[in-house]
């Protein structure tokens, strides 16, 4: 039942998606700002590079430019919630909300086909000729290189006060580091990894529409949610990992529900179910708990 | 050091109920002094401390500190300058981080943070000495989050992260008034031993009249947002608390004379 193609074809959205799911983990965990921007920086990095090939620009630059709109688009969030006050999450509503009509301006139409253009693993298959192989082995790679990167950054003395900005932004700025700064610059990194991801997207499966941004921020909360439950990761490095195990996993269990029947419009709610579950897991045991304590006192009593 | 020129600072300004928390505060620190802050709720000790940091921007006034006027730097730029203790446990450190990460961002007030690794060897065993130096029992625990520190021990950090780099001007806010009895004592000490290691200059809230008379050099009583007492040398060595709670009455009492002389 799981041929190598089907497998490969999870592992690899999997992959890619747990670029988006760092994003995700970057700013809700790691800067603890709900920022919901990336329904819409997701599909403009697809966008910025689909437009991009069909003009004739060479895939990786698109991917690159793809990047800078995220960052972009990140930097705006930032500045709509520091500069002019605005709360975190209508900030990030409202980037989403204007990235529509802009992804739209950026395409012409509410979708672009690339099947007949060349993407970054056409060009990667000349060099490299692994055949059904390559986007596995090239997901890896950028997924590995990603990982490490952020897993360096964070580590930083930058890294380490924008990490504190998420903790406690009274002690860092009493520290002497500019808070606002901090916030501009987690989301705009955030949303250059969420933008990279959707621009790979687009190249990988052969089209940018529109609509698929919708439930990212969804998607990608379940991916670190998941991750966090299975992992229960203690420092920065597994928190890292369990974003891409969460990933993976959570597109296994989306694969599973299509297997199981569900139709492709029924994730969503498919995908809410599992992020409730994951959210309510921790509480409802914990309560269980408490009611067992709660009956022993009243049984020694 | 420090100077203040005529500080004020009215809150809800322009609505029915403003509340003037400053009125007219002028102070001058020379480099080394502890000057100790009472006063009672109301009186202006915090909006003081949080005008100086930069918390709030003043409606009248200018603030030097070390030469510098600092009048209209926003609070980050002012934290080069100042190490600060507030008197939530919580709020000096970073819960999730662990305390060598922590110390890390501590060392590196007011300057640049770029992309070098936050900690490494060379920080952890600077860390370690001076952590062992003050025998807090933290020298082994280097890599444990602070979330698992008590609330004692919590501060204590908050404390050495807010000297550490030797700051110009130390502002502790009723920095021991969350502690039991013996962990204040203790924070207190440690307060005392970095103080004069460094050789800190320093402004204390404090509503423990006993500290406020032995701790420091110098003391100051706020009342209604203007600094009615200020002792030092040998007067306060003279003073006892109970000229202390004197002085205090009486010149609430004189306020309430004004009051009523304004009303016949």
């Amino acid at each position: 039942m799981l041929s190598f193609p089907v497998l490969a074809g999870v592992l690899n959205q999997g992959l890619v998606y747990s670029l988006m799911a760092l994003g995700v983990f970057l700013t809700f965990r790691v800067l603890d700002f709900p920022d919901l921007s990336v329904d819409g920086s997701f599909p403009l990095g697809a966008a910025v590079s689909a437009k991009l090939i069909i003009e004739g620009y060479n895939p990786f630059v698109a991917l690159t430019v793809a990047i800078l709109a995220g960052v972009a688009a990140g930097s705006f969030t930032g500045f709509l919630n520091t500069k002019l006050k605005i709360s975190s999450l209508l900030a990030g509503i409202l980037t989403m909300t204007a990235l529509y009509s802009v992804n739209l301006r950026i395409m012409g139409r509410a979708n672009i086909p690339l099947l007949q253009e060349p993407t970054f693993l056409t060009i990667l298959e000349q060099w490299a000729p692994f055949g059904q192989y390559l986007p596995l082995l090239a997901f890896s790679i950028v997924v590995i290189f990603c990982m490490a990167a952020l897993n360096w950054f964070l580590r930083t003395e930058m890294g380490l006060a924008l990490r504190a900005t998420g903790d406690n932004p009274h002690m860092i700025r009493s520290l002497g580091v500019n808070t606002d700064f901090m916030k501009i610059y987690g989301l705009a990194l955030s949303n250059g990894l969420v933008a990279f991801a959707g621009g790979l997207v687009a190249q990988y499966q052969g089209f940018a529409d529109v609509g698929m941004g919708i439930g990212t921020i969804v998607a990608g909360l379940a991916s670190v949610i998941i991750g966090e439950v299975i992992l229960r990761p203690r420092f920065i490095t597994g928190q890292i990992l369990a974003a891409i195990v969460g990933s993976l996993i959570y597109r296994f269990v989306i694969f599973c529900a299509l297997r199981l029947g569900f139709a492709p419009t029924d994730l969503k709610l498919v995908t809410a179910i599992l992020v409730i579950g994951a959210l309510a897991a921790p509480n409802l045991s914990r309560n269980k708990k408490q009611d067992r304590q709660a009956q022993n006192l009243q049984l020694e009593a | 050091m420090l100077e203040l020129r005529d500080i004020r600072k009215t809150f809800n300004l322009g609505t029915p109920t403003p509340n003037p928390a400053l009125r007219g505060i002028s102070l001058r620190l020379k480099a080394g002094e502890f000057v100790t802050v009472i006063g009672s709720n109301g009186a202006g000790k915090s909006s003081l401390l949080n005008a100086i940091a930069g918390t709030f921007p003043i409606d009248n006034g200018q603030i030097n500190i070390n030469g510098a006027e600092v009048t209209t730097w926003p609070e980050y730029k002012r934290a080069n300058l100042i190490g600060r203790v507030f008197q939530d446990p919580m709020m000096g450190t970073a819960a999730a981080m662990t305390i060598e990460e922590n110390l890390a961002m501590a060392i590196k007030r007011g300057e640049k943070r770029g992309l070098a690794r936050g900690t490494n060897a060379q920080l952890r065993s600077k860390f370690k000495e001076y952590l062992g130096e003050l025998g807090l029992g933290l020298e082994n625990r280097l890599s444990d989050k602070v979330k698992l520190l008590s609330g004692g021990q919590r501060q204590s950090l908050a404390l050495i992260m807010a000297t550490m780099s030797r700051p110009k001007l130390l502002l502790l806010d009723e920095h021991t008034a969350a502690l039991d009895p013996k962990t204040a004592e203790q924070v207190s000490q440690l307060t005392n031993t970095i103080v004069e290691q460094y050789g800190l200059t320093v402004l204390m809230i404090t509503h423990n009249m006993e500290h406020a008379l032995n701790t420091g050099t110098r003391t100051i009583m706020l009342h209604e947002g203007k600094i009615i007492l200020d002792i030092s040398g040998p007067q306060r060595a003279d003073m006892t608390i109970a000229d202390l709670l004197q002085e205090f009455s009486r010149v609430r009492g004189e306020q309430l004379v004004d009051d009523r002389l304004l009303l016949a």
